[in-house]
């Protein structure tokens, strides 16, 4: 509000209208709109407000323009500023119907400006009464079918007729701004003298006659005719506001930077002004006229304290940008910081996140409220995306892209300011995050964790019933048979829940993760080699405890061994495998690699290269086809190569031999000797119609049959890799390693159908190309120890001893029972029709004991073994 | 255009005591634990439809007409109807929009004749409001951060979306209009238009309830307004009731009718959440602990219609028919003549 005097009538209150978002009065708005540059010219919005503007006129009537078009764009925008739209707005056009384009907009209580008779009552009222339905107040000019109101009697005779009309239709009296024109004086034209004097004293009378009503103009006006003195024209319109105000004129279009305190004004320049508007002189013009050449050059002075922020350090200038969510200047800005810096990304993690934990802290404190925050985090991104490019380039070359991160609102929600944070959060820090947007059912994530090969979920939702969807999600991505980690994120959301309702359902990795600080650590733990299982073990225990302390004496969320026992997968006995026409172990030394060619699965060769996609769809990617191309096309090279020159030797043993099953255990009988191969059981309480899955399910009590396999592609490579390291060919060292696991990965495809067919031969007539093969349309599976359905690495030790491994194709076990050559593969054959894969997940330590006496090794053993499973 | 007698017999019956309206529905449905093919019953429709809460009024009227008649029980004055997604835009989520006029419809009707036969067995007055949900789109807002001026959906078309229920509504017999859980000011102005329009089509008034939830602790919705400027954005729809609902408990929401109650000069309705869900998602508040604190709005005069949002039960809403009992009802503001124009913010221009 502008004190306009301290002497004034206290009940006078002047509301200043913004004027410099109108086309037809900002030539430098104008020209913004023209050009297109909107972001500037809501900066034009946001200084006036800063300036002291109360309601923001907007107006687009400019025949280069599709005003509706312009309005529409502009209100939108000006919208998504809190800073600006606290304020009320004036949708201001000579045309309704971008009146109504604009009222469509503008979630407030608006004005509309303007209204009038001159084209008749009809039209008049009706367009009252739209605004009405919109609840907007109305400007209504002082303009009838005669034209515009000039004198004292035709402004107070028009604005009569008119209020009698609107209140005829019960528009709200109150609601309605009559602008009874604001004329040009010390034009030199003798009718223009007393144009000030005409519109003072219509204003008392109209006020008078018309209870209840607001009066407004255009001040500017006043002072056309001393265009380019601003000194003098602030002068005339504050001595004019002093009269106006006390005549009952309540609100004007001012340039509210541009207005002095009537008690301030030169006392000189005071007198001259009130000369001309109470037009006292003869001579009043004229002597106006001269004493303005000396104000001329005194003015300037009002811009400082708007852009007062850009004067402080740089650090301090980001912050302001953050938490103003003003983007105007944050290239700059974030420029100098990143030349100021040691590395760019310090930019990032010093003073932008900084800015960041204040608008968080604001935020949370109920200071700052969720429109301005979405501001802030658009500031960010654009600093990001500044700085992006320096990143990359000061990247080391041998770094990785460090993991592709699927986020997404959950179905029924549409809150993602959270999301969306946590989103340029971890983009900042290097990872490629793929944001579905809000409202994402389970289907659309699940689809593209596969599209996009992601390497962890996050899930977002702000809303109570969001908490469920999670868990559907999360059940849903369980079903699809996914383990990749899950984050859970969301003001409602919480480490209890997420421990309690999410994890559960979900063998994979569950994660909360409270804000978006920490989700760079929490993804950085989950995709890195060395801290993944640790942190998973932690997590996984961390949630366990808090089950533990939530169902104090309720039952625990895992059933114990004896029920999931009870509640064990049955199969059919009927649809037992026949014994193998060839039981034993047979042994393959050098399998074709000429064949095997055709059974690689090129899909995860791409993924080791980091190009997303599935093969062949790849090839013709968008945004990686040409370089997975190129890449297919040196792969193929390779293999010719490979192939023709002998390079590596496809090596595998199998064994088939008759077992039994008892209790979880499968009974393998090995040269007469019967060799114990203990299995898991899941123990998370299952849905009334799903089993608690163990692998020994798969085997009958009596006169059963099971297989194992152990395979390697990686003999010969040592010397072609030393090669190519000796070359400082990085390319092709890593290509043929990764040739060379395909390799490995096609003969445990091919050696399986070989069983299936023609060892054992339960599935003689079976008939699979590449791709069913790869989807495992096929009858019988072949886990592998160590991965979900047999948790336990050191069941490969036995594997080994039954088929004698290492001596007759030469794979060895690492300590950590990894397999050496890498290329390989080792795992068991059920060949039963219902067999098939799922995930152990968490046992008891109920189960962890028995299974250790199962296993004949100590319980410390047993649990270092399976840590990721308790 | 005819007049509202409901609405001319709701204000005779809240000038005397307060009323109540009833509770959660969703609530009450979960009890159920209703399967898919409850949900979908014998339509044959692709999408899954398990979750589609107004789908019930169609599948199992049964259900939907056992929680009404709880309510009545329990001593709700006013019960509103089962349809808060009865919208084409929610409803496309299941793919089953061209069921909305038929599910609004329907939702009315159970719960007009539940009213109507409670009100023939003791003669108290009960009233049918028809639930207008937000949709899940939002005017204000766009639902890109990268581009600020999008917009998922425009006035005109959620406006008609609006029309379309509120059609299916009144002609099964509801007598007001609900427009709650507003976290738009924007949508709610399209749904005030839109009542409108339907009111002119019908050439018969439309009583409006409007209720605001607030998102934030500061006191604002979604769209940015504080109670004050939403007020002042929606008092052009001469609302026969005005309130707050969902939001908090009714605790944290105490602050804010207090507000509402200083500033509003028509009847007021709030309706709580039970508390504040816990860290699973649930609502655990007691119904003696919302009674307390309903009797305590109560004995400060601040509200005249009172009842429950996600969490209550018949058992809360019988709880405060206890604790509201042989209070006086909330007297309305009165306000002196201004323009009282609002952006997210209120501004008042004084006209005197």
């Amino acid at each position: 509000m502008t004190d306009l005097s301290a002497d004034n009538n206290k009940a006078a209150r002047f509301f200043n209208i913004g004027e410099r978002t109108n086309v037809t009065g900002s030539a430098r708005f104008k020209k913004l709109i023209l050009s297109g540059d909107y972001a500037t010219a809501v900066e034009v919005a946001r200084q006036q407000v800063e300036n002291g503007a109360q309601i923001i006129d907007v107006n687009m009537d400019e025949g280069l323009l599709d005003a509706k078009e312009a309005m529409v764009t502009f209100l939108h925008l000006l919208m998504a500023e809190p800073d600006i739209a606290r304020l009320p707005i004036m949708v201001d056009s000579s045309r309704w119907e971008v009146i109504e384009a604009g009222l469509q907009c503008v979630s407030g209580k608006p004005i509309i400006n303007s209204i009038s008779m001159k084209e008749g009552e009809d039209i008049f009222l009706d367009h009252a009464r739209v605004a009405m339905s919109y609840g907007a107040a109305v400007v209504v000019m002082a303009f009838d079918e005669k034209g515009q109101a000039d004198t004292r009697d035709r402004k107070i005779e028009i604005c009569k007729r008119a209020y009698d009309l609107l209140t005829g239709i019960g528009f709200p009296a109150e609601d309605i701004i009559f602008d009874p024109n604001i004329f040009a004086v010390a034009t030199g034209i003798d009718e223009h003298r007393g144009y000030a004097i005409d519109f003072i004293e219509a204003c008392k009378e109209i006020r008078r006659i018309c209870p209840h009503t607001h009066i407004s103009g255009g001040v500017s006006n006043l002072s056309f005719s001393f265009r380019g003195n601003e000194p003098v024209r602030r002068a005339m319109h504050s001595v004019f506001l002093y009269h106006t105000v006390q005549a009952g004129m309540d609100m004007g279009i001012v340039n509210a930077g541009q207005l002095d305190v009537y008690d301030v004004i030169d006392p000189v320049l005071r007198e001259a002004c009130e000369d001309v508007i109470w037009d006292r002189r003869e001579d009043s013009t004229e002597r106006l006229i001269t004493l303005a050449e000396n104000f001329r050059h005194d003015g300037g002075q009002q811009e400082k304290k708007t852009e007062e922020w850009r004067s402080y350090e740089v650090r301090k200038r980001l912050e302001y940008a953050l938490v103003k969510g003003i983007d105007s200047h944050i290239v700059e800005d974030t420029e100098e910081a990143r030349l100021v810096s040691e590395r760019p990304i310090e930019v990032i993690e010093g003073p932008l996140m900084d800015g960041m934990n204040v608008v968080g802290d604001l935020f949370g404190s109920g200071k700052m409220f969720l429109p301005q925050v979405v501001k802030s985090a658009r500031v960010m991104k654009k600093a990001v995306a500044h700085l992006l490019p320096y990143i990359e380039a000061a990247k080391d070359k041998n770094a990785r892209a460090k993991g592709r991160i699927i986020m997404a609102t959950v179905k029924g929600d549409v809150h993602d300011i959270g999301k969306n944070i946590v989103g340029v959060v971890l983009q900042c820090n290097g990872y490629e995050v793929i944001d579905l947007g809000v409202m994402v059912p389970w289907e659309t994530i699940i689809e593209a964790i596969k599209e996009h090969d992601a390497d962890i979920v996050g899930l977002s939702g702000l809303i109570t019933p969001s908490l469920d969807e999670m868990v559907t999600v999360a059940t849903e991505m369980e079903r699809a048979g996914l383990t990749i980690p899950l984050m859970i994120g969301g003001a409602t959301t919480s480490k209890a829940h997420t421990a309690l309702r999410i994890d559960p359902v979900y063998s994979g990795c569950v994660i909360h993760v409270l804000d978006a600080s920490r989700s760079v650590g929490v993804a950085s733990a989950l995709l890195s080699d060395t801290q993944h299982d640790q942190f998973v073990t932690d997590t996984a225990e961390a949630y366990q405890k808090i089950r533990e302390t939530r169902e104090g004496s309720k039952q625990s969320q895992l059933l114990s061994i004896e029920k999931a026992r009870k509640n064990a997968f049955v199969i059919d006995p009927n649809l037992k495998p026949p014994a193998p026409k060839q039981a034993g172990i047979h042994q393959f030394k050098d399998w074709d690699l000429a064949e095997l060619r055709s059974y690689i699965d090129w899909t995860p060769f791409f993924r080791a290269w980091e190009l997303a996609g599935n093969f062949p769809a790849i090839l013709d990617d968008e945004v990686v086809g040409e370089t997975a191309r190129s890449l297919y096309q040196d792969a193929q090279a390779m293999l010719d190569q490979i192939i023709e020159e002998k390079w590596l030797t496809a090596q595998a043993v199998v064994g088939l031999w008759p077992c039994r099953r008892r209790g979880d255990d499968v009974l393998v009988n090995h040269n007469g000797k019967e060799i114990c191969l203990p299995m898991l059981r899941q123990q998370m309480a299952k849905r009334a119609d799903r089993a608690n899955m163990c692998l020994a399910d798969f085997i009958t009590e009596e006169d059963d049959w099971i297989g194992g396999f152990a395979l390697t592609t990686g003999h010969g490579i040592e010397p072609h890799l030393a090669r190519f390291r000796a070359e400082n060919d990085d390319y092709r060292d890593i290509l043929l390693k990764a040739l060379a696991d395909r390799f490995a990965e096609a003969l445990a495809e091919r050696l399986h159908q070989y069983v299936r067919t023609t060892l054992w031969g339960y599935a003689a007539e079976e008939d699979c190309d590449n791709l069913a093969l790869i989807q495992e349309k096929y009858k019988g599976i072949r886990p592998a120890p160590g991965y979900p359905a047999c948790p336990d690495h050191s069941l490969k030790t036995i594997l080994f001893d039954m088929m004698d491994v290492t001596r007759s194709i030469n794979i060895t076990l690492t300590d950590s029972l990894a397999m050496w050559p890498t290329a390989a593969v080792s795992g068991f054959y059920f060949g039963h029709p219902q067999s098939s894969y799922f995930g152990v997940a968490r046992i008891g330590e109920d189960q962890l004991e028995d299974y250790a006496v199962r296993r004949g090794v100590e319980l410390d053993i047993a649990r270092r073994w399976l840590t990721p499973n308790l | 255009m005819k007049k509202s007698a409901a609405a001319q017999r709701l204000r005779e019956e809240a000038s005397k005591r307060i009323l109540l309206t009833d509770g959660a529905f969703g609530t009450m449905i979960q009890r159920y634990n209703l399967d898919e093919a409850a949900y979908r019953g014998d339509y044959k429709l692709d999408h899954d439809q398990k979750g589609n809460n107004d789908l019930l009024v169609l599948t199992r009227p049964d259900v939907i007409d056992a929680i009404t008649r709880a309510y009545l029980d329990a001593g709700s004055d006013m019960v509103s109807t089962n349809s808060f997604n009865a919208n084409k835009i929610s409803q496309s989520d299941y793919k089953a929009e061209a069921l909305v006029t038929e599910m609004n419809r329907q939702a009315a009707a159970i719960a007009r004749k539940a009213a109507d036969e409670y009100q023939a067995k003791d003669g108290r007055p009960r009233f049918v409001a028809g639930a207008v949900g937000p949709t899940n789109k939002t005017l204000s807002l766009s639902p890109d951060v990268n581009d600020p001026g999008y917009r998922a959906i425009d006035f005109d078309t959620l406006k008609d979306v609006y029309a379309h229920q509120i059609a299916g509504l009144m002609e099964g017999g509801a007598d007001f209009i609900l427009i709650e859980t507003i976290f738009d000011t924007l949508n709610a102005k399209a749904g005030i238009m839109a009542v409108m329009q339907e009111s002119q089509r019908l050439q018969r008034e439309i009583p409006m309830m409007i209720s605001m939830t607030i998102t934030d602790m500061s006191g604002r919705n979604l769209s940015g307004h504080s109670i004050e400027a939403f007020w002042y954005s929606v008092r052009h729809a001469n609302p026969l009731t005005i309130g707050l609902n969902c939001s908090f408990g009714a605790d944290k929401l105490r602050s804010h009718v207090k507000t509402l109650s200083g500033l509003a000069d028509t009847l007021l309705m709030a309706y709580p959440n039970a508390g504040l869900p816990n860290d699973l998602g649930q609502y655990d508040e007691m119904p003696e602990t919302t009674g307390h604190f309903i009797e305590e709005w109560a004995q400060t005069g601040m509200v005249n219609i009172v009842g429950g949002c996600c969490g209550s039960t018949p058992e809360h809403i019988a709880a405060m028919a206890t604790a509201v009992k042989g209070y006086p009802p909330r007297k309305m503001a009165e306000l002196a003549p201004a323009m009282r124009l609002a952006g997210l913010d209120p501004m008042i221009v004084p006209a005197e």
